[in-house]
C-alpha cells in the first residue's frame, strides 16, 4: 500500500509516442517507471518517460560498424539494480550493460556460449547476480553476473526455448517455454532434470508470464492463437482459462493490480494490443490501436500501477497507452441478444441486473423494456466505471415460449393439421367442421373461407333450407342477415373481388342464409335434424330442388360411400339421384358443365331482380376466383389452407390448377407437415392427393429387411419362415407361435412377439417374456 | 484398370526389394512406405518416380503427398484446373518436362481448356498476370515485392483475391522446388516412354533404375501407362511437347546473389522474418491448414536421420537459403566452405539454382555421394530450403503489401 501511494504520486502521464529509427523488438522498463529500454535489430535506446513525451536520454549502440552482438531479441532492466540490463542477440550472445560506466561503451560482459539466437533473457527477481537465457539451440543457461561464465545450462531436450520466466514468488522455480508447445518448469538447483512439463498449445509457445501475485498461476500464449491460464499450485497442471484471439499470441503479460487481467500482442497481421479478463474469453476488455505494424515489445510501466502500458512495434514507434484512453470493444457490442426459435420460442438475453426483477414471463418482454428504454443498458454501461471492471459479466438468457394459438408460434399450424377433415364426410360438413376448426384457432379469414366455399361448391338449397327453418322458428333473420353480410363483404374485399361485385349480390342472399346457419349451429351433429326439417320446408320455397331433397338422408350412411356422392350432390339438375349413385365423378363433372346453361340465365335474372331464393350458380363459375384464392394462400405462405381446400374440393377445382402447381404445394405442405411430425396428417395428404408424383411418395421405402434369427441370414421370401434353415424365424416370445403380423420387439434384449400379447405382458410384468431377465419396457 | 493397380503393386514390391536397404525397423518402414505408394496410386492411378525417390523416407513421403494433395485437389479457393495450369506455369520455368506433360495431363482430367495448353497466351489473362511472380520467385525471389502484390490485387476484372494469390504462390514454390528435386534426381526422363541413360546417375542407384525398368526384375514403368485408358496417354505424348510455350522472357535466370548484396538489395534476416514465427502465421490465416501441413514438411526434413553431423545438415541448409539471400544472425558462414566440399557446393548450387536440363551450365554434375541415399537426403535438403525461401519472400511482401 506504502507502494501504492507513492506510484500514484510519481507516475503520471498521457497517451503519447515517440518515432524510433528502427523497428523494435523488445522494450523494457526500469523499477521506478521512469526511463525505457527499447531493443531491436539496429536500435538500442533508452528513453526518458517525461510528463508530456519521451526524450531520448541514451543510445547504447555505439561504433562505427555495430557487431551483431547489438542486434538485439529481447531486453531485459534489472528490477534491483537500476543500473543493470540485459540483451539478448540474434547471434547468440547475451549481453549485460551497465550504465554506471563512465565510458561511451557501456557493455559489461559478453557470453557466447548459445550457438543460436537467444530469444529472452531474464533477471532473477531477487537475486542481484542471476540471469538467465533461453536460445533457439534448446538450451537454457543460467549465469552468475561475477563470473565470466554460465553457472549451468538446463537442457530442454525438446526444441528451441522462446520464453524463461522466473517465478516471482518461488526463488528456485523458472518457467521454460518451448518451440514444439512444450511447458517446462525448473529448480534452478537441478540443471539435470526438469521438474514437471506439459504441453500447453499445438505449436510454439512464444512467451509464458507468472502471475505477479498468485504463486500457481503461469500464462502462455501460442502460435495456436491461444492464451491460456495455467494453475501450477496442483499435482495435475490444470487449464482454468483459456482465452481464443485472432492472431498467434507474441507477447501476454499480467496486468499489476488486476487479478484476472492480462495484456496480449500478436506477432503477425494483428497489430493491436488486448487486455483480457480471462474470465470472460470471448471479448477483450480494452483494446489499443495505436500501432501501424505488429507489436513486438509491451511492458507495464509500473509493477503496481494498472493504468500505464507501454508498447514498442515493427513500426518504429514507441507509445505509452493511458488505460482511459483505450477503446473498449464492449461498449460497442450489444449486451442484447435476441433470437427467434424454430416454434416461435423467443430467446432473449441480457445483464443480469435488468432481468432480476421478478416478473411474469409474459410480461417481462414487453413491460421492462419499451423501444426508448432499450438504450437504458448500453447508457449505464459507458458510464466511466470506478471500478475498472466488466460492469457485469453475467447475463440472464430468458425464453419465452410461445402459447398455443398466438400468431407468433406454428402451434396454430400443428393444430390445424391434426384437426382438418380432408375426407370422410360430405363436402359441406368438412368445409363446416374446417370453418369451425379455424374459427377456434382463431383465424377467422380461413373460416370464412371455408364457409364461401361450402356456399359457392355445395347444393345451396339444403343449408338455406335449415338456415330457413332457424328463421322461422327464431324470427331473428334481419339481424344475423346483416351481420353476415358486413362479414361476408369484408371477406371479399380483401379478395380483391369487387369488380365481381354485382354477381355477388346475387350471391349474399344464399351466403347469408349459410352464414346464419353456421352461427347458429354449434354441433355437426345436426345433419339428422337437417333432414328432417328439409322435408318441410322444401315444397314451400325450392320446388327445384326436389331431388337433393331425397339424397339428404345419405350424409348418414357410412362413410366409405362418400366420396362419389359428395360429387353428385352438386349437379341438382339430375332427375334421380339413385341413378347417379355409380356414376363416376367424371361422369358428374360433365354433366355439371353440360347443365351450366340454365343457371346462366337465371342469374342474369337474379342480379337484376335481387330475388331472397335465387337459383344457384353453377360451382364452376366460382372456379377462378377459387383459383386465385388458393394461389393468394399459397402465396402468402399458407401452404396448408391451399392444400387442404384443394383435397376437400377434389374434382371440382383440380382441373383448374395446373399439376406442376399442385405438386408444388402438395410437396411444401408434406415437408412441413413432416417437419412437424406430424406423420399421420402427411400421409393422409398423400394418400388424398391426386398428383401422381405425390402419390408414389408413400410406396417407395417400404420393405423392411429382416434377418433370420436362427441363422442371422437376410430373409427372402416370407417375413416368418426363413428358407434356409427351416426355422421359424418370429416367435412371438409369450404364445411361441409364429408371428405374422405386427411384430414388437424390445430394443435392449431384442426379445418380442405379438403386439398384444407383449403389451399384456408387459402389464404384468417388467421383466422380458423370453425369461432373459431384461427389463422390457413398452411405451 | 485393374489390371495395371496390379501391375504397378507387383512393381512396387520388387522395387522394395531391390532398394538398398537399411536394416532399422526395415519391415516397418517399408511397410509404411508401401502403404504411401497404394495410397498415391489408388489417388493418381500411377506412381511417379518423385515418390518412388522418397520412399525410402517414408514419414518424410507421407508429409510430402500430404501436402501436395492438399494444393493440388483440396479445399482452396482456386479452382482445380488453374492449379495445374500454375503449376505447368512453374514447371515450365525450368523446363521441367517431366513436370509440364503430368500436370497437362492433369489439366485435362480436370476439364480444362486444351486450348490454353497450346502456349500462356491462350490462358486467361489472370494467369498471364501471374507470370511476372512466377518468374521472379524462380530465379530471384529477393526481388519480390510489395508492389508485385499490389498489381496483381489490384481491384480490376483481372484481379487476384489475396487468398487465391497466397493458393497460386504456394503452389509457384512448390513446383519450383519440386523441379530441383526431379533434376536433381533425374526422374526428368521419366516421360519418354524409352528408357534412356540419365546423366550423372551411378551405377549403383537402383532406386531410380529400378523405376525407369533398367532392371530386369521390375516391369518398366510403362507398365501401368500401357494399361491406362488410351486417352491419357496420348495426351500425355501430346502435350508433352516443349515448356517453352508456358515461359516469357527466357533469359531471365538466376543471378549471385552475393554480386548484388552491395546493390539496394537488403539481405533477408531470418531473425526478422522466420517460417516459425511469421510465415507460418501468415499463410495459414490466408490458406487454412497449408501452414500445418508446410511446417511438417521442414520439420520432417530437419528430423530425417542422416547419417553425417547435424551440423552438416544446418551447412547445407543455411548454404541454399545464402544462396537465395537469406542471412542467419546466429550462423558463422565460414563453416559452410570447411564442412561442404567444392563438389557437393556445386551440385546443391546447380540443383537449387539451375534445375534445367536444357542449359546447365555446370553439367555433368561432378559431385558423387558415397551413398545413394545421402544423394536423396541432399535433394530433399535443397527442394526444402528452396521452397522455404521463396516461401519466406513472396511472404513477407504479402506481410508489407497488407501493412501498407
Amino acid at each position: 500500500m506504502e507502494k501504492m501511494t507513492r506510484v500514484s504520486g510519481t507516475v503520471s502521464g498521457c497517451t503519447m509516442f515517440c518515432h524510433l529509427d528502427a523497428p523494435a523488438n523488445a522494450i523494457s522498463v526500469c523499477r521506478d517507471a521512469t526511463q525505457v529500454v527499447v531493443a531491436g535489430r539496429n536500435i538500442f535506446k533508452i528513453y526518458g518517460l517525461e510528463e508530456d513525451g519521451f526524450v531520448e536520454r541514451l543510445n547504447l549502440r555505439v561504433g562505427r560498424k555495430p557487431s551483431l552482438n547489438f542486434s538485439c531479441a529481447d531486453v531485459m532492466w534489472h528490477q534491483m539494480e537500476e543500473n543493470l540490463l540485459a540483451t539478448a542477440a540474434t547471434n547468440g550472445a547475451v549481453v549485460t550493460w551497465n550504465l554506471a560506466r563512465p565510458c561511451r561503451n557501456k557493455q559489461e560482459q559478453l557470453f557466447t556460449e548459445h550457438k543460436r539466437t537467444v530469444n529472452k533473457v531474464c533477471f532473477h527477481p531477487t537475486e542481484v547476480n542471476m540471469l538467465l537465457s533461453g536460445s533457439q539451440d534448446g538450451f537454457m543457461k543460467c549465469f552468475d553476473l561475477r563470473k565470466k561464465e554460465s553457472v549451468s545450462t538446463f537442457s530442454g531436450q525438446s526444441e528451441s526455448v522462446r520464453d524463461v520466466q522466473f517465478s516471482i514468488k518461488d526463488y528456485f522455480t523458472f518457467a521454460a517455454s518451448f518451440e514444439n508447445g512444450n511447458v517446462q518448469l525448473w529448480d534452478i538447483r537441478r540443471p539435470d532434470r526438469y521438474e514437471r512439463m506439459f504441453t500447453a498449445h499445438t505449436g510454439p509457445v512464444f512467451c509464458c508470464d507468472w502471475h505477479p501475485e498468485d504463486r500457481g498461476w503461469l500464462a502462455t500464449g501460442g502460435r495456436d492463437k491461444m492464451v491460456k491460464v495455467w494453475d501450477m499450485s496442483t499435482n495435475r497442471v490444470k487449464e482454468i482459462y483459456c482465452v481464443q484471439t485472432i492472431a498467434s499470441v507474441a507477447r501476454v503479460k499480467w496486468r499489476p493490480e488486476r487479478r484476472y487481467h492480462l495484456a496480449t500482442c500478436s506477432m503477425m497481421v494483428d497489430h493491436n494490443i488486448y487486455v483480457w479478463d480471462v474470465r470472460r474469453p470471448f471479448i477483450p476488455f480494452a483494446t489499443f490501436e495505436e500501432h501501424k505494424d505488429v507489436t513486438t515489445g509491451i511492458v507495464w510501466r509500473h509493477q503496481h500501477d494498472p493504468y500505464f502500458l507501454l508498447s514498442g512495434s515493427k513500426d518504429s514507434t514507441l507509445y505509452q497507452h493511458m488505460f482511459k484512453d483505450a477503446s473498449r470493444p464492449v461498449d460497442r457490442a450489444n449486451p442484447e441478444g435476441l433470437c427467434f426459435g424454430l416454434f416461435g420460442d423467443l430467446a432473449f438475453a441480457a445483464k443480469e441486473s435488468l432481468m432480476s426483477a421478478p416478473q411474469s414471463v409474459g410480461d417481462v418482454g414487453r413491460k421492462t423494456y419499451p423501444g426508448g428504454d432499450r438504450r437504458y443498458p448500453i447508457f449505464f454501461f459507458k458510464k466511466p466505471d470506478v471500478t475498472e471492471q466488466f460492469a457485469q459479466v453475467s447475463s440472464a438468457l430468458s425464453v419465452f415460449e410461445s402459447e398455443a394459438g398466438s400468431s407468433v408460434g406454428m402451434d396454430w399450424f400443428i393444430n390445424t393439421a391434426q384437426s382438418y377433415l380432408l375426407s370422410g364426410k360430405p363436402f359441406a360438413e368438412l368445409c363446416e367442421h374446417n370453418a369451425q376448426v379455424a374459427k377456434r384457432l382463431n383465424r377467422p379469414q380461413e373460416s370464412t373461407t371455408w364457409t364461401m366455399l361450402r356456399i359457392m361448391f355445395s347444393e345451396p338449397a339444403n343449408p338455406s333450407l335449415s338456415s330457413n327453418h332457424n328463421l322461422n322458428k327464431s324470427g331473428n333473420l334481419p339481424l344475423v342477415n346483416s351481420f353476415s353480410m358486413k362479414e361476408m363483404s369484408a371477406a371479399l374485399n380483401e379478395r380483391n373481388k369487387e369488380n365481381r361485385q354485382d354477381n355477388l349480390h346475387s350471391l349474399e342472399t344464399n351466403l347469408n342464409n349459410n352464414d346464419e346457419n353456421e352461427e347458429t349451429e354449434g354441433s355437426e351433429g345436426q345433419a339428422e335434424y337437417l333432414f328432417g326439417d328439409a322435408e318441410l320446408d322444401d315444397d314451400d320455397l325450392y320446388s327445384m330442388e326436389h331431388d337433393n331433397q331425397a339424397e339428404e338422408p345419405e350424409y348418414l350412411l357410412p362413410q366409405e360411400a362418400f366420396p362419389l356422392r359428395h360429387e353428385i350432390m352438386d349437379h341438382p339438375s339430375a332427375p334421380e339421384p339413385v341413378q347417379e349413385k355409380p356414376e363416376s365423378p367424371h361422369v358428374s363433372g360433365s354433366e355439371a358443365e353440360s347443365t351450366c346453361l340454365t343457371p346462366m340465365e337465371s342469374f342474369s335474372l337474379i342480379s337484376v331482380s335481387q330475388l331472397l331464393f335465387s337459383p344457384h350458380l353453377p360451382p364452376k363459375f366460382f372456379c377462378p376466383i377459387v383459383k386465385e384464392m388458393l394461389c393468394y394462400y399459397a402465396e402468402q405462405g399458407d401452404v396448408q389452407m391451399a392444400v387442404s381446400v384443394l383435397i376437400v374440393l377434389g374434382d371440382r377445382i383440380r382441373k383448374e390448377i395446373d399439376e406442376l402447381t399442385q405438386e408444388h404445394w402438395y410437396m411444401s405442405y408434406i415437408d412441413l407437415l413432416q417437419r412437424f411430425e406430424l406423420w399421420n396428417v402427411s400421409n393422409e395428404v398423400i394418400k388424398l392427393s391426386t398428383c401422381g408424383a405425390i402419390m408414389c411418395l408413400n410406396q417407395t421405402s417400404t420393405t423392411l429387411h429382416i434377418n433370420c434369427s436362427n441363422c442371422k441370414r437376410p430373409m427372402s421370401n416370407k417375413g416368418w419362415i426363413c428358407d434356409r434353415c427351416h426355422h421359424c424365424a418370429s416367435v412371438c416370445a409369450v404364445c411361441h407361435h409364429v408371428v405374422k403380423g405386427l411384430f414388437v420387439w424390445c430394443q435392449g434384449c431384442s426379445h418380442g412377439g405379438h403386439l398384444e400379447h407383449v403389451m399384456e405382458w408387459l402389464k404384468q410384468s417388467k421383466h422380458c417374456p423370453a425369461g432373459c431377465g431384461h427389463l422390457c419396457e413398452y411405451t | 484398370t485393374f489390371l495395371s493397380e496390379k501391375q504397378c503393386y507387383s512393381q512396387l514390391f520388387s522395387f522394395e526389394n531391390v532398394r538398398p536397404g537399411r536394416n532399422v525397423n526395415l519391415s516397418f518402414e517399408k511397410d509404411r512406405a508401401s502403404l504411401l505408394c497404394m495410397k498415391a496410386l489408388a489417388n493418381r492411378g500411377r506412381l511417379d518416380s518423385v515418390s518412388q525417390q522418397m520412399a525410402s523416407h517414408p514419414q518424410y513421403l507421407e508429409s510430402f503427398l500430404r501436402t501436395q494433395h492438399y494444393i493440388l485437389y483440396m479445399d482452396g479457393p482456386l479452382p482445380v484446373h488453374y492449379r495445374h495450369y500454375i503449376a505447368i506455369m512453374a514447371a515450365a520455368r525450368h523446363h521441367c518436362r517431366y513436370l509440364v506433360s503430368l500436370h497437362s495431363a492433369q489439366f485435362l482430367l480436370a476439364d480444362g481448356d486444351p486450348l490454353w495448353l497450346q502456349g500462356l497466351e491462350a490462358a486467361p489473362l489472370r494467369l498471364q498476370h501471374l507470370d511476372h511472380i512466377n518468374k521472379v520467385l524462380a530465379h530471384q525471389p529477393w526481388l519480390t515485392a510489395r508492389s508485385h502484390i499490389q498489381a496483381l490485387l489490384k481491384t480490376g476484372e483481372q484481379c487476384w483475391s489475396l487468398a487465391e494469390l497466397v493458393q497460386a504462390v504456394v503452389l509457384l514454390a512448390h513446383c519450383h522446388s519440386l523441379c530441383s528435386f526431379v533434376f536433381g534426381s533425374g526422374s526428368d526422363s521419366d516421360t519418354t516412354p524409352t528408357p534412356r541413360v540419365h546423366h550423372g546417375t551411378p551405377p549403383g542407384y537402383c532406386l531410380c533404375d529400378a523405376a525407369n525398368g533398367n532392371t530386369a526384375l521390375s516391369p518398366s514403368l510403362a507398365g501401368p501407362t500401357e494399361k491406362a485408358p488410351r486417352r491419357r496417354e496420348e495426351d500425355e505424348a501430346m502435350f508433352s511437347a516443349d515448356p517453352s510455350r508456358f515461359v516469357t522472357d527466357p533469359e531471365f535466370g538466376y543471378q549471385e546473389f552475393a554480386r548484388r548484396e552491395e546493390d539496394h538489395f537488403q539481405v533477408f534476416r531470418v531473425q526478422d522474418y522466420s517460417w516459425e514465427d511469421h510465415g507460418f502465421s501468415l499463410v495459414n490465416r490466408l490458406y487454412s491448414d497449408i501452414g500445418h501441413l508446410l511446417d511438417e514438411r521442414f520439420r520432417n526434413v530437419a528430423s530425417l536421420p542422416f547419417p553425417h553431423s547435424p551440423d552438416l545438415k544446418r551447412a547445407i541448409w543455411n548454404y541454399i537459403h545464402c544462396i537465395y539471400g537469406i542471412r542467419y544472425d546466429d550462423y558463422d558462414y565460414g563453416e559452410v566452405n570447411r564442412l561442404l566440399e567444392r563438389g557437393l557446393k556445386l551440385y546443391i548450387k546447380a540443383v537449387a539454382c539451375y534445375p534445367d536440363s536444357s542449359k546447365t551450365p555446370l553439367c555433368p554434375l561432378s559431385w558423387a555421394p558415397v551413398k545413394a541415399s545421402d544423394k536423396v537426403h541432399v535433394n530433399l535438403l535443397v527442394m526444402e530450403a528452396r521452397l522455404q525461401a521463396e516461401l519466406l519472400y513472396a511472404l513477407r511482401a504479402i506481410t508489407q503489401y497488407m501493412i501498407a
